[in-house]
């Protein structure tokens, strides 16, 4: 038995300790907020935060989380996920929405610690979520004007 | 052709509280008997004629108005992200005015006969960009009903002539008495009423939200975690199941060793079905881990053994032949023969995965009574009912269907076999319903599980004259019918001639004096499909790429080129100069690595031009910048519309630049991310999108944005290097530096 901090909340899971956090985030504790991709790490649809930095849940195995606390877009809050979640409605960023989650854990985690990224840093942060739908230029957009919101 | 009986279709009809509005869907039992009459090419463009405006009104089966005051509308489509229950939710609520806050949205339950797609005949489904486009006078009747509903309950309850009553945001006014209800209020008195078979329906100068930006409706939900997938069903005592497919199309199983696979902790069965070995647990990734310790010998007898590029050689020499006549007008050899100048190209198209983000999955779960529930990203409804029912056993009636959010499908979740559908019932039949069953494809399934966009190749030959005139254009395209073989056949194939295969080409708008079109139906074992704008993704880059270079053979403005060929097509010609005019396209310059592009094409009803911007750094091509114009009718939600052309652009770009699925001896080579790269955020264009005012019925935009594309970048490498470059993926490791 593995004891993971999610959400603000500890939880009991009861899987092999290489089990991806993504699949024990899933199926174990019903956060599906935080989506399966791809599995390997080339998509961040499973981006969540350990300790406030996004990782890719797909290759986090949970035996290697220990204490660290898992956020996940179900659980994140503060001002910077607020003006990342008002700007991606302001602007109607999403299409299907499936990659949005970790598109945000993303946005945030850039925000995080570059307050007012340039759009090359804007690159750097997000090359690693795929949009298949393509919302790029919005969600550009939209890491601008939450930047905006929060100077 | 698929045959299904359904005798209660009632059965699956949504059962709203008792303080809701307007009753249940009231359909009619008895048997219906399912034909497909689906000609989505032929149909979208009869969207501007009188057909669909004779559909009656049906507000039962569109508008629920609680007590508590939200209207929730009924989709009968799958949003798989082009934001249709957004504006369909807008055209019903336009009429009703209702008050936009309160506007909900539900899917709507499985119905052929209630639901079904207007330009598909007795069959709901989601494709051919017609979602709107069917749509447009059933929802406005059916608000329109709604609302003379309201009116008629507030005029007998104030005892007031309905005619002196107005209804704006949600509230039902009488002027003179000042009195005034909440739709909510007058929602069960409004139930009572008949329903007016022909309301009148607004002036568009009396359109409040039609046309406007309107906040999505789905954009809350899915910026918290909260909007619910296919993927997120969690059903009681679920267990999820993995398949191991064959690695080569055709193939079968042919012997199991489950030993080791059972052995992995979470694993609760292993299976075998018509489509592989099912390894079903009690979370994804014990299947997952399951299914690698299976050991599977495949019987390939009859499997695809081909390697990509020999079915394309194939293909090559099937061309030197000529191929049955799609479309033809005069002598083009002989035109051709006596012209000043001839050009010859050819075009090859890969096969290519749809790769929607979030891979395919279906959880199906039995009901004490023998009855099932279906939760997915349902994209043809009629079909995955019947299929399902047949595999499982039981009448249609008796499989409900609870289509969800999709996660992208761009065509791959409309398959004419149900494929993924049936395969979910195959494993339930075998477990014997014990408990509900989520079948989830991993990337690697979803990606290397066939149903591509067909390999295709093209070849073109035309002459112009002494003026740069075409004089004749003969074009020969080879590839795997989408259609033959499946239960749409004996409706979209003439003749031996797929109109998905050879839309967009062998119905050009180009003037063009004499011309043969020609095609060869390849026969091969990759299971082929729609791809986000069908024909279109092959046809439009052949067409306005040799457009192209024929307008540069003559010498000639290639914007000024088209327009002298489409004096007969207004609305394309319309979105040409004005997405031409907003590219400065008359103040271009070209060479040096940087070059503007343009391309224009028709495709489901809709118009759309590009003019790419690009600069070429030897083998690297970055695309800066995309305008596009175009033209869908009536403009239902502008920016809806904005977000399909800029998502079409990052949709497809990658496809221009990199992707193609191969086989090697058959088996596909790209299974993930790594090897079939989507685009990236560094790589995406600025998008500008430009509309065209119109009062034409409207016409979709999920698909006709992407055919331009390709085209507008393959003439702006052109005019950047001198180079042309034709087939897709686009072979840059040959552009010299400039």
């Amino acid at each position: 038995m593995l004891k993971l901090n999610v959400d603000g909340v500890s939880h009991d899971v009861d899987a092999d300790p290489d089990m991806p956090l993504l699949w024990a985030l899933r199926d174990h504790l019903d956060k599906t907020g935080t989506k399966y991709g791809c599995g390997i790490a080339q998509c961040g649809a499973c981006t969540v935060h350990l300790d406030g930095q996004p990782v890719r849940s797909c290759q986090t195995r949970i035996g290697d989380v220990g204490e660290a606390k898992i956020t996940t877009i179900q659980g994140v809050s503060g001002r910077v996920a607020d003006a990342v979640q008002t700007a991606w409605r302001g602007l109607d960023v999403v299409q299907c929405g499936y990659c949005q989650s970790g598109q945000i854990m993303s946005a945030i985690g850039l925000l995080s610690t570059t307050p007012k990224p340039s759009d090359a840093e804007i690159d750097g942060a997000m090359d690693g979520n795929i949009c298949r739908c393509g919302t790029y230029q919005r969600v550009r957009a939209a890491i601008h004007e939450a930047a905006r919101s929060l100077a | 052709m698929l045959k299904v009986r359904q005798t209660h279709p009632e059965a699956a009809a949504p059962r709203p509280s008792r303080r809701s509005f307007l009753g249940g869907a009231g359909v009619a039992a008895g048997a219906l008997v399912i034909g497909f009459t689906l000609d989505p090419a032929k149909q979208v463009r009869a969207a501007a004629g009188p057909d669909l405006s004779s559909a009656p009104a049906q507000p039962n089966a569109f508008v629920r108005i609680e007590a508590e005051d939200t209207v929730t509308v009924l989709i009968k489509h799958l949003d798989m992200g082009q934001g249709n229950t957004t504006g369909l939710a807008t055209i019903l609520a336009d009429e009703l005015d209702a008050d936009w806050s309160r506007v909900r949205v539900a899917f709507a339950p499985a119905d052929a006969k209630l639901y079904n797609n207007l330009l598909m005949g007795p069959i709901q489904g989601t494709g051919g960009s017609t979602a709107v486009a069917n749509s447009w006078f059933q929802l406005r009747k059916a608000g329109a009903a709604a609302r003379a509903m309201l009116v008629s309950a507030a005029a007998e309850k104030w005892s007031v002539p309905a005619s002196e009553i107005t209804v704006s945001n949600g509230t039902v006014r009488h002027l003179a008495s000042q009195r005034e209800e909440r739709f909510g209020a007058l929602a069960e008195a409004a139930a009572a009423i008949p329903v007016p078979q022909q309301p009148k329906l607004k002036d568009p100068s009396q359109w409040v939200h039609i046309g406007k930006k309107l906040p999505r409706l789905d954009s809350v939900a899915k910026t918290n975690g909260t909007a619910i997938y296919a993927m997120d069903i969690r059903r009681p005592g679920q267990v999820t199941a993995v398949v191991a497919h064959a690695p080569r199309f055709g193939g079968t199983v042919s012997k199991v060793d489950d030993k080791a696979a059972r052995a992995v902790s979470g694993v609760i069965d292993v299976v075998t079905i018509p489509t592989g070995v099912a390894v079903i647990a009690k979370d994804t990734w014990s299947a997952m881990k399951g299914r690698d310790a299976l050991s599977v010998t495949w019987d390939e007898r009859t499997a695809e053994k081909r390697s990509s590029d020999a079915i394309l050689a194939e293909y090559r020499e099937t061309a030197k032949r000529p191929g049955i006549v799609a479309s033809e007008k005069g002598d083009p050899a002989a035109a051709i023969a006596g012209s000043a100048k001839v050009i010859e190209a050819e075009f090859t198209f890969p096969y290519l995965a749809h790769a929607a983000m979030e891979p395919l999955n279906a959880t199906i779960e039995r009901a004490a009574d023998g009855s099932y529930d279906i939760y997915a990203g349902l994209q043809f409804q009629t079909i995955e009912q019947a299929v399902a029912a047949a595999t499982l056993g039981v009448t249609a009636d008796k499989v409900r269907l609870h289509t969800q959010w999709a996660g992208g499908s761009f065509g791959r979740r409309a398959t004419p076999t149900a494929d993924y559908i049936a395969e979910a019932a195959s494993i339930v039949k075998a477990t014997g319903g014990k408990a509900p069953v989520h079948l989830v494809w991993t990337r690697e399934d979803d990606m290397a599980g066939g149903y591509y966009r067909p390999m295709v190749l093209h070849t073109l030959k035309a002459g112009i004259d002494a003026k740069g005139a075409i004089t004749g254009w003969q074009h020969r395209m080879v590839g795997k019918s989408i259609m033959i073989g499946s239960p749409f056949e004996a409706m979209l194939v003439k003749n031996g001639v797929d109109s998905t295969t050879v839309e967009g080409a062998s119905d050009t708008p180009y003037a063009i004096p004499a011309y043969r079109f020609e095609v060869h139906n390849a026969r091969e074992g990759v299971p082929v499909l729609w791809w986000r704008s069908v024909g279109h993704t092959h046809t439009a880059q052949a067409m306005e790429v040799f457009i192209d270079e024929l307008a540069h053979a003559a010498g000639a403005d290639p914007l000024a080129y088209r327009l002298g060929m489409l004096t007969g097509a207004p609305r394309l010609s319309g979105v040409l100069k004005l997405a031409a005019e907003k590219a400065d396209w008359a103040k271009r310059s070209g060479g040096k690595g940087q070059g503007l592009g343009i391309s224009a094409h028709e495709s489901f009803g809709s118009y759309v031009a590009m003019v790419a911007d690009i600069t070429a750094d030897g083998s690297h091509v970055k695309v800066n910048r995309i305008v596009a114009a175009v033209d869908v009718g009536v403009a239902v939600n502008p920016d809806v519309i904005r977000a399909q052309v800029e998502g079409s652009v990052g949709f497809a770009l990658s496809s221009v630049l990199r992707n193609k699925i191969t086989l090697t001896d058959g088996v596909v080579q790209e299974k993930n991310f790594d090897a079939y790269e989507p685009t990236r955020m560094s790589e995406m264009p600025v998008v500008e999108v430009h509309i065209v005012a119109s009062d034409a019925a409207p016409t979709g935009i999920g698909e006709p944005g992407v055919p331009v594309i390709a085209p507008a970048i393959s003439n702006a490498i052109f005019a950047a290097t001198g180079q042309r470059l034709r087939s897709l993926p686009l072979d840059l490791s040959g552009l010299k530096g400039v």
